[in-house]
């Protein structure tokens, strides 16, 4: 558990430099090259593959969170981005006027969040009820029973046409749906879910959440509570999804069953395990290089000589191949390449990634 | 399974509750066998709707205990959740379609299948989950990688259309069940129930292969081993039993089960790309409800699971996932390890 051995050891060092310091170079870098992409990049890059790549890295994220961290792999944070994105469509303006309420921004968001955030906190405290391998099961089945419920019923969920024209507010003269905007929206709400879950990794929650993924049993001695971690940790990792769903919403303009389908679920916990489901960055890699797949699907299936249609065959083999080969994901791949590099060299290996 | 003397403890501990119980079956044999008074009609319809309705459910419980049954089974022994089950009952289906169109013969498509889809179970668990016992987590990953792969090589092979297999001529058509579906209030002259006999026959054919699991696990050698190897896998090879072996039948026995299940999938509705997801998520359902492991609880899982979403289907069609959720919230919520699961 490399992150459990990390987060003290980087918390207890007493390091004297400001904080602008202590950023690796490479993170400047990066930073920087996202902030400036808007300059080179054409719009279907900043619209379709970085902002669906920070909207799938989020909902990643608050599974990363939760397995990562928590030890718990829930199939459900799909679900909680689609109530939250069903939220805002339905308490929102949208093309489905008698069943959308049409409230402004200011209450529809709001509720938004809280809303999935009880919705995951009940889910959590049904899945929390058995743990381990049973989590999975159980997951997978609240979200398969909330897909099914939203394509059924009409009142609320509009059925099996979902909302459509489910558009952002017009906030400070901006038509957040442009590109440029929406890549900047994106990539802030990314950058700060981050930041968080990093935050969180080595506040008292988070090592607490951590305890109880390695001891259950020794933390419960300790006198912490379990089951509210567990079930606290689906609550807060349903502000990270939530964000997710709702911007997933904005950047499609609408939301049916479809969107919160099990392969959905199931592709959530795809890009995660193979960005690497045990730090905060794997999942926007897993997810770059899955909607990179999609994306260019035609031009790489046709190299080989399928059709585009393959593409989901493409993603389970590489899944498995990752599985299979390297449990850490693309991320685990990149630390043995170094390590590997390192020993060679016969120097230190420097801080971690 | 509750023997005569937990039985007898348990009324003699909770004389209220079984009274309860008893009650309540009485009531639902009254609404079974005897013909239903106007009343009764006028609030819940045609007493045939309902006996439609339960026995649809318990012919659907029957066909999702022969899925559940092997996925229980497989879990139980080996620890292994295997997500691409659902994959192995739509295999099944699409292979039993292709033996019986050449071959004609519906009957002959049971042995083909079981054989073929036992074989992928096989090789599933040598080359892949034999290779990472005990790595839970890693092994759940794998199936759900192998099922996203399945998926698409079926998509491929046999395109989005849906098939259905025809059921051979002796079981088509409707027989009479000795249950009262109406009685003529001037006449005095009875009608009874007539359900199609394929639906049937289908249904004690479950019956016969649940026993038959039964008898195996509780009364033959391999079946003690199997029952030992759920107790403690690691004492089992500890003594000498070459526990891969065994591990090795039940996985393909369980893929063989639902493989032959998908033919019967075929029969009763069709296959569609999609279907396997679905019965996966019935077979999770129902061992979750029922209780991991354990093949009576498959049974009753299945039972519940069926009757349940069937009656939702014809008495509140909007909100019928959402009983089939509730009864599963419901046994999480009491009882996490299932109604017959034991305590961990």
């Amino acid at each position: 558990m490399s992150v459990a051995d990390q987060a003290p050891r980087f918390a207890s060092v007493a390091d004297q430099r400001m904080w602008s310091e202590r950023i690796p170079v490479q993170w400047w870098v990066l930073g920087l090259v996202l902030l400036l992409l808007p300059a080179v990049a054409n719009n279907f890059w900043l619209f379709q593959v970085m902002g669906w790549t920070f909207i799938l890295g989020m909902i990643g994220l608050s599974l990363m969170l939760l397995a990562g961290y928590g030890g718990m792999v829930s199939l459900l944070q799909m679900s909680i981005a689609g109530m939250a994105g069903y939220m805002v469509a339905i308490l929102g303006p949208s093309g489905a006027a008698n069943v959308s309420l049409g409230l402004s921004w200011w209450i529809v968001l709001p509720a938004a969040f809280l809303i999935a955030a009880l919705f995951a906190t009940i889910c959590g405290a049904l899945a929390v009820r058995t743990d381990g391998i049973y989590t999975i099961m159980i997951t997978l089945a609240i979200a398969a029973a909330f897909f099914y419920f939203t394509r059924q019923n009409y009142s609320i969920f509009n059925g099996y046409s979902g909302f459509n024209l489910v558009l952002p507010p017009r906030l400070f003269g901006l038509n957040w749906r442009d590109p440029v905007p929406f890549y900047y929206l994106t990539l802030a709400c990314a950058a700060l879910s981050y930041g968080a879950v990093v935050y969180l990794a080595r506040a008292p929650f988070g090592l607490a959440l951590q305890g109880v993924r390695d001891n259950p049993r020794r933390m419960a001695a300790l006198g912490f509570n379990v089951t509210a971690h567990r079930v606290a940790a689906y609550a807060l990792a349903s502000v990270f999804a939530s964000t997710g769903g709702i911007l997933l919403v904005w950047q499609n303009a609408q939301i049916a069953p479809g969107t919160i389908g099990i392969s959905s679920a199931i592709d959530v916990l795809v890009v995660t395990v193979v960005g690497g489901i045990r730090r905060p960055l794997g999942p926007f890699i897993g997810a770059l290089i899955y909607v990179l797949l999609q994306v260019f699907s035609t031009d790489i299936l046709g190299f080989f000589g399928f059709s585009a249609d393959r593409f989901k065959l493409i993603i389970g083999i590489g899944f498995l191949a990752i599985v299979l080969f390297s449990p850490d994901g693309v991320l685990g791949l990149w630390d043995r390449w170094r390590a590997g590099l390192a020993a060679r060299k016969t120097s230190t290996r420097g801080g971690g990634a | 399974m509750l023997g005569r003397t937990e039985m007898n403890n348990f009324i003699a501990r909770y004389p209220l509750w079984s009274l309860l119980f008893l009650l309540l079956a009485v009531a639902f044999l009254c609404l079974v066998l005897a013909p239903w008074p106007p009343e009764l009609v006028a609030s819940w319809g045609r007493k045939q709707i309902f006996l439609n309705a339960l026995l649809g459910g318990i012919t659907l419980g029957a066909l999702y205990f022969l899925v559940a049954a092997g996925f229980t089974l497989i879990f139980g022994l080996m620890r292994v959740v295997n997500l691409a089950h659902g994959s192995l009952f739509l295999i099944g289906g699409y292979l039993g379609y292709e033996v019986a169109t050449a071959s004609g013969s519906w009957l002959l498509a049971f042995p083909v299948v079981f054989v073929a889809v036992a074989l992928i179970g096989l090789l599933m668990q040598f080359f892949i989950f034999s290779k990472m016992e005990g790595e839970e987590l890693r092994q759940t990953l794998v199936s759900i990688g192998l099922s996203i792969v399945f998926a698409d090589l079926m998509l491929w092979w046999w395109g989005g259309q849906s098939y259905s297999i025809l059921a051979p001529q002796f079981l088509q058509g409707p027989m009479e069940l000795p249950l009262v579906s109406n009685v003529n209030d001037s006449t005095g002259v009875v009608t009874w129930l007539r359900y199609p006999s394929v639906r049937i026959w289908i249904l004690v054919a479950a019956i016969v292969i649940g026993i038959a699991m039964w008898l195996v696990l509780n009364r033959t050698a391999l079946g003690m081993l199997i029952r030992a190897g759920v107790d403690d896998r690691e004492m089992l090879a500890a003594s000498g039993v070459r526990i891969q072996l065994v591990f090795l039948a039940v996985f393909g026995f369980g893929a063989g089960l639902a493989g032959m299940a998908g033919i019967i999938g075929a029969t009763f509705q069709s296959l569609s790309p999609g279907e396997d997801t679905r019965f996966l998520l019935a077979s999770l359902v129902v061992v979750i409800v029922g209780g991991m492991g354990s093949i009576v609880g498959a049974a009753l899982g299945a039972l519940i699971i069926g009757v349940a979403e069937q009656m939702g289907f014809v008495y509140a069609p909007t909100y019928s996932i959402v009983l089939t959720f509730l009864i599963m919230a419901a046994v999480l919520a009491f009882r996490p390890q299932g109604l017959l699961g034991a305590r961990r």
